[in-house]
């Protein structure tokens, strides 16, 4: 009988499983451990099966160099420097967690709070940064314009030549090369206008005919298509006369990234940026709070009291899973 | 409790090396040497691999060091570690496998 019910136990140290410490490990410590397994599984089935999907697309992929350029406040290109930013934030704000781990183990209560804080604010300044890179990802830089069949084409200038003579070309936005007057006078039909409330999807700021014109009228624009070069590993150029080819079969004007759209290129790109990046900062997001709550107990004292400031150690474990997560996401995104 | 040592000369050393890494990744993205970058070994490029060799050292800098696995018992440490290297390496073989199998399919399909 005795077996199959809960005892009682007053006295026994009921938080974490007890006294029990199979493997030397508590089983709170234990736990956290096999649930990060199961989310590292989680997170390498997405990173695979984006693998998969840009296998699957080897010779239209984006070149992530050519995505992600920007850096807030700074006008330009810098393709790395802001992510480069990121990672070394996520490394710092995981040091800062090692060493609020570190001073518990001392019983330290005044340093374990000082790194907590500083944990907790690089957690934030972390997801602020990735907030602001989907945000340009959204709204995108360029533009470009959609043809009948699914593939992006983008607009480029020559902007020099290389060391063996080879003509360098640069994107441009379609705001650097498209004038006149759009043609059709479409205004965005809002909730607020119409008998109905219904809107519209967004009108795109410039028209299709007025690009097509723009092009035609301007012969220093060449057309960018998706195909990758593999023995240069650059997107290949157009010449005029195939890219007016091209250009006739346009269906839709892009203007950045969204689920459905990506001027950058293939939309699944997009799709999985947003899933994987989301996915990611969510844990971050959870994991800011988890800091915040054992930082709030720091201060009140409960590990003091306790004994042991084990909580620390956990949620620590938790924090530097998701920057482990970070460094292959930002190798497989960014780098790759 | 008893008041364990302090290994915070050891934390900061694993740092700098973390960042050290970081560092050479994000110089080598931007530059991307061509000796490395068109040439290809072992299905990619010889840069990718690079890339990879470094983000596993990186990986395991945090493991073994911040998450302290070098100081778990032996079989916990393989428990977790082995099963998760393994189930990895099978899904991401078999997923890459395909993923060249469409492409090689799906390919000629499309015209540029």
């Amino acid at each position: 009988m005795e077996s199959n019910i809960a005892v009682p136990n007053e006295n026994k140290p009921t938080w974490g499983g007890g006294g029990v410490k199979p493997f030397g490990a508590s089983y709170g410590k234990m736990m956290m451990w096999f649930f990060i397994v199961s989310d590292a599984l989680t997170f390498s089935a997405f990173l695979a099966a984006y693998g998969l999907t840009r296998f699957k697309f080897i010779d239209s992929w984006p070149i992530a160099d050519e995505v992600f350029t920007h850096v807030p406040f700074v006008h330009g290109e810098f393709p790395m420097i802001y992510v480069a930013f990121m990672t070394f934030v996520l490394i710092a704000s995981s040091v800062t967690m090692v060493l609020a781990v570190d001073a518990g183990h001392q019983m330290n209560k005044s340093k374990v709070t000082v790194y907590m804080l500083l944990t907790i604010i690089g957690g934030i300044i972390f997801v602020g940064s990735q907030a602001w890179e989907w945000n340009t990802f959204i709204n995108g830089s360029y533009g470009a314009v959609k043809t009948t069949d699914g593939k992006i084409l983008q607009f480029t200038k020559q902007s020099g030549v290389d060391k063996e003579g080879n003509a360098i070309f640069k994107q441009i936005a379609l705001a650097d090369f498209v004038v006149g007057d759009r043609g059709n006078a479409r205004v965005q039909h809002t909730k607020g206008n119409g008998l109905w409330f219904e809107d519209e999807g967004t009108i795109s700021q410039y028209s299709i005919a007025q690009i097509v014109n723009s092009y035609e009228g301007n012969p220093d624009i060449q057309i960018r298509t998706e195909f990758i070069d593999l023995g240069k590993k650059q997107k290949t150029i157009l010449s005029r006369e195939k890219g007016s080819e091209e250009l006739a079969k346009t269906r839709l004007v892009v203007e950045g990234a969204n689920l459905e759209v990506n001027e950058y290129g293939n939309t699944i790109f997009a799709d999985f940026f947003f899933f994987i990046t989301g996915f990611h900062g969510f844990h971050v997001f959870s994991g800011i709070i988890f800091n915040i709550i054992v930082f709030f107990n720091v201060i009140v004292g409960t590990y003091e009291k306790r004994g042991h400031y084990e909580m620390v150690e956990k949620v620590g474990l938790y924090w530097h899973f998701v920057d482990l997560v970070w460094v292959f996401v930002f190798t497989f995104f960014y780098l790759v | 409790m008893a008041h364990a040592q302090s290994h915070t000369k050891r934390i900061w050393n694993v740092f700098w090396i973390l960042s050290a890494i970081t560092i050479v990744e994000v110089i080598l993205g931007i530059y991307k040497p061509d000796v490395l970058h068109l040439t290809s070994f072992l299905g990619t490029s010889p840069l990718n691999w690079l890339f990879i060799i470094l983000t596993l050292a990186k990986a395991y800098g945090i493991t073994w060091s911040f998450m302290h696995m070098e100081g778990e018992k032996t079989w916990f440490r393989r428990a977790v570690v082995w099963t998760a290297v393994f189930l990895i390496i099978y899904l991401v073989t078999l997923l890459l496998i395909e993923g060249e199998y469409l492409y090689s399919t799906l390919a000629p399909l499309v015209r540029w």
